[in-house]
C-alpha cells in the first residue's frame, strides 16, 4: 500500500484495526483520496485473518464534516458521471467484517453518510449529524437518502435531507441513527471495547450474521429468513460452532479458532 | 476589545466579570451582550483562568432585558423574543453552565427577570442581604427565560417555583438562602471579600475534578439514576487520569498541603 495521506491506519490490536480520518485543517472532509485509502485499507482487511472488526473514528473534536468541496466544485455533469467516487463507496458498504464507529462532534453530508456504512455507531454527546447538500443545490450522494429512511423513517429524513438541519447525538439516538451516546471523552474507548468484544467471538459467525442483517434492507421478509437457515445450517458445519456449544454446556469459556 | 458596559480583568486564576451599567442596574443590552460573550471567550480559551466571579456594579446586580432597548408601541407588529433569545440569552446561560470552572456569582443588590435566572445559571450564588430575586416576567405577560423554568424547580421545588414565576414576588436573599435557591446571604459589606475569598480558595482546587463535578451535577437534572450511574464511572475514569488526583492523594499520604495544578 502506498503511503497514506488522508487518513491513520493502525496496526491490529486486540483482532481490531483502527482508522482514523486524518484532515483535521479540512474537519476530515472526504476528498476522492481520502476515500481511496478507505477502501484500499479495507479491502487488504477483507484478506488479513487477523482483522476481526473495524473501528473508523475522526477523533476527539469531529468524525467528518462532509465532502470536499472545493473538489466537487471542479467536476461538471460529465465529471461527475465519471467520477470514481462511487467505486470507493461501493467497496467500503462490500466490507464484510464489522465495523464500529466512534463519532465525536460533526457528522455531516458524506461524514453522515460514512458513518451509516458502519454497522455499529457510538457517538459522543456533542455529535451533531445532518445532511446539508441541499444548501448546496446538491443532494447527498452516497446512500443518505436511502440508509438515512432506513434509520430514521420517513418524516425525519425529509426534514434532514430537504431543509439542512442537524440533530443532536440523542436526537440520533432516539431515531435509532445510533446505538449509545457517552461523553465524547470516552466515544473512542467505548467503540473500542465494542469491537474489541466484538473481535473475541467467531468470526464466521460475526461475519454471516452481518450479512444476514444487511441483507434486510435489500429483500423481502421471506427471502431474508430463507438467507438467515441457510447461514445458520451453514454454521453447523463450523469447529466455532461445536466449540461453542461444547463450552457451554459444560460451562468453560470457549476458545474460537475461526475455523 | 475595550469593554463599556462590564469591567473585566484576571487576577491569580480568577477572572472577575463585573456588569457595569449601574444608571440602568446593569440590565442587558446588545453592546452588553456582545461584550459579556467576548469577556467569557477569553475565560473559556485563557489556561490560567480557574474560577469566574460574576458580579454588578452600583445598586443591582441585573435587572434582566433593558426594555427601552424594545419598541413595542400599540399597532406596530409583534416583537420576536424569540430571537434575541436564540441570539444572546440562551448561549450566555449554554456558556456558564458549560465552563470547565466553577463559576461563583456575587449579586450585589436587586436580581430581576433574566438577571435572577443568570444567577442561577451560576454554580456558587452569594448574595448580599439587601439583594432580593424577582421573577419579573409574569407582570408583563412573559415567560421566565435564560433557564428559569429549569433552574427555578430544581433550586425550591415545584410549588415555589410556581408560585415565584406566577406571582412575581421578590424574595430577599437570606429567604433565598433558607429554600435553597441560593449558597448563602452575606452582609452587603461583606459580599466582594467573601466572594473573593472563595473564587481565590476554588482557584487552587482540582479546576479539573470541579469541572467534572459540575458536569455530573448538571446532567443529573435530565439523568434518570442508571445513566448517572453510568456517567459517574465515566467522569471518574476521566478525573482518576488527572495530575491532581494523584497530588491530592500523595499529599494526603504524605501528611501535607497538595498543590493542585488544575490538570
Amino acid at each position: 500500500m502506498q503511503d497514506l495521506q488522508d487518513i491513520i491506519v493502525s496496526d491490529v490490536q486486540k483482532g481490531v484495526l483502527t482508522i482514523t480520518l486524518n484532515r483535521p485543517e479540512a474537519y476530515n472532509a472526504l476528498r476522492t483520496n481520502l476515500l481511496q485509502e478507505m477502501a484500499d485499507t479495507l479491502d487488504a482487511a477483507v484478506l488479513n485473518d487477523d482483522v476481526k472488526a473495524v473501528l473508523v473514528t475522526g477523533g476527539e473534536k469531529v468524525f467528518a464534516a462532509g465532502a470536499d468541496i472545493k473538489e466537487m466544485a471542479s467536476l461538471d455533469a460529465v465529471g461527475v458521471m465519471n467520477d470514481p467516487r462511487p467505486t470507493y463507496w461501493r467497496r467500503i458498504n462490500a466490507f464484510p467484517k464489522p465495523m464500529v464507529a466512534a463519532v465525536n462532534g460533526f457528522a455531516l453530508g458524506g461524514g453522515c453518510e460514512l458513518m451509516m456504512h458502519c454497522d455499529i455507531v457510538i457517538a459522543g454527546d456533542n455529535a451533531q449529524f445532518g445532511q446539508p447538500e441541499i444548501n448546496l443545490g446538491i443532494i447527498p450522494g452516497a446512500g443518505g437518502t436511502q440508509r438515512l429512511v432506513r434509520a430514521v423513517g420517513k418524516s425525519m429524513a425529509m426534514q434532514l435531507v430537504l431543509s439542512g438541519e442537524f440533530i443532536s447525538a440523542e436526537q440520533g439516538r432516539d431515531f435509532g441513527l445510533v446505538s449509545e451516546v457517552v461523553i465524547p471523552e470516552r466515544t473512542l474507548e467505548r467503540a473500542r471495547q465494542l469491537a474489541e468484544k466484538i473481535a473475541t467471538k467467531p468470526p464466521i459467525a460475526v461475519r454471516l450474521a452481518k450479512e444476514a442483517i444487511l441483507k434486510s434492507y435489500e429483500t423481502t421478509l421471506d427471502s431474508g429468513l430463507n438467507l438467515e437457515r441457510k447461514a445458520f445450517t451453514m454454521l453447523a458445519a463450523t469447529e466455532d460452532r461445536n466449540e461453542g456449544i461444547a463450552a457451554f454446556m459444560e460451562k468453560r469459556k470457549p476458545n474460537f479458532t475461526g475455523k | 476589545m475595550a469593554y463599556e458596559t462590564i469591567e473585566f480583568e484576571i487576577t491569580e486564576g480568577v477572572a472577575v466579570l463585573t456588569l457595569n451599567r449601574p444608571q440602568s442596574l446593569n440590565s442587558f443590552n446588545t453592546d452588553m451582550h456582545a461584550e459579556v460573550r467576548d469577556a467569557l471567550k477569553t475565560v473559556k480559551k485563557s489556561a490560567e483562568v480557574r474560577c469566574l466571579v460574576l458580579t454588578g456594579n452600583g445598586r443591582g446586580f441585573c435587572a434582566g432585558q433593558d426594555l427601552s432597548d424594545r419598541n413595542v408601541a400599540p399597532g406596530t407588529e409583534a416583537p420576536n423574543l424569540g430571537e434575541s433569545i436564540e441570539k444572546n440569552y440562551s448561549p450566555l446561560i449554554r456558556t456558564l453552565m458549560g465552563l470547565e470552572m466553577p463559576v461563583i456569582c456575587a449579586v450585589n443588590g436587586v436580581a430581576a427577570g433574566a438577571g435572577a435566572n443568570i444567577a442561577f445559571a451560576c454554580d456558587i450564588v452569594l448574595a448580599a442581604k439587601s439583594a432580593s430575586f424577582i421573577q419579573a416576567f409574569c407582570k408583563i405577560g412573559l415567560v421566565p427565560d435564560c433557564g428559569g423554568t429549569w433552574s427555578l424547580p430544581n433550586l425550591v421545588g415545584r410549588a415555589r417555583a410556581m408560585g415565584l414565576a406566577m406571582l412575581g414576588d421578590k424574595v430577599k436573599a437570606e429567604q433565598a438562602e433558607q429554600w435553597g435557591m441560593i449558597w448563602k446571604a452575606v452582609d452587603d459589606e461583606a459580599l466582594k471579600d467573601e466572594a473573593m475569598k472563595l473564587a481565590k480558595h476554588l482557584a487552587t482546587q482540582p479546576t479539573k475534578g470541579l469541572a467534572l463535578i459540575k458536569r455530573a451535577i448538571n446532567a443529573s437534572a435530565t439523568n434518570d439514576m442508571d445513566a448517572q450511574l453510568d456517567l459517574e464511572r465515566d467522569l471518574q475514569t476521566l478525573a482518576g487520569r488527572t495530575d491532581d488526583y494523584r497530588e491530592g492523594v500523595a499529599a494526603f499520604m504524605e501528611k501535607r498541603q497538595p498543590n493542585f495544578k488544575g490538570q
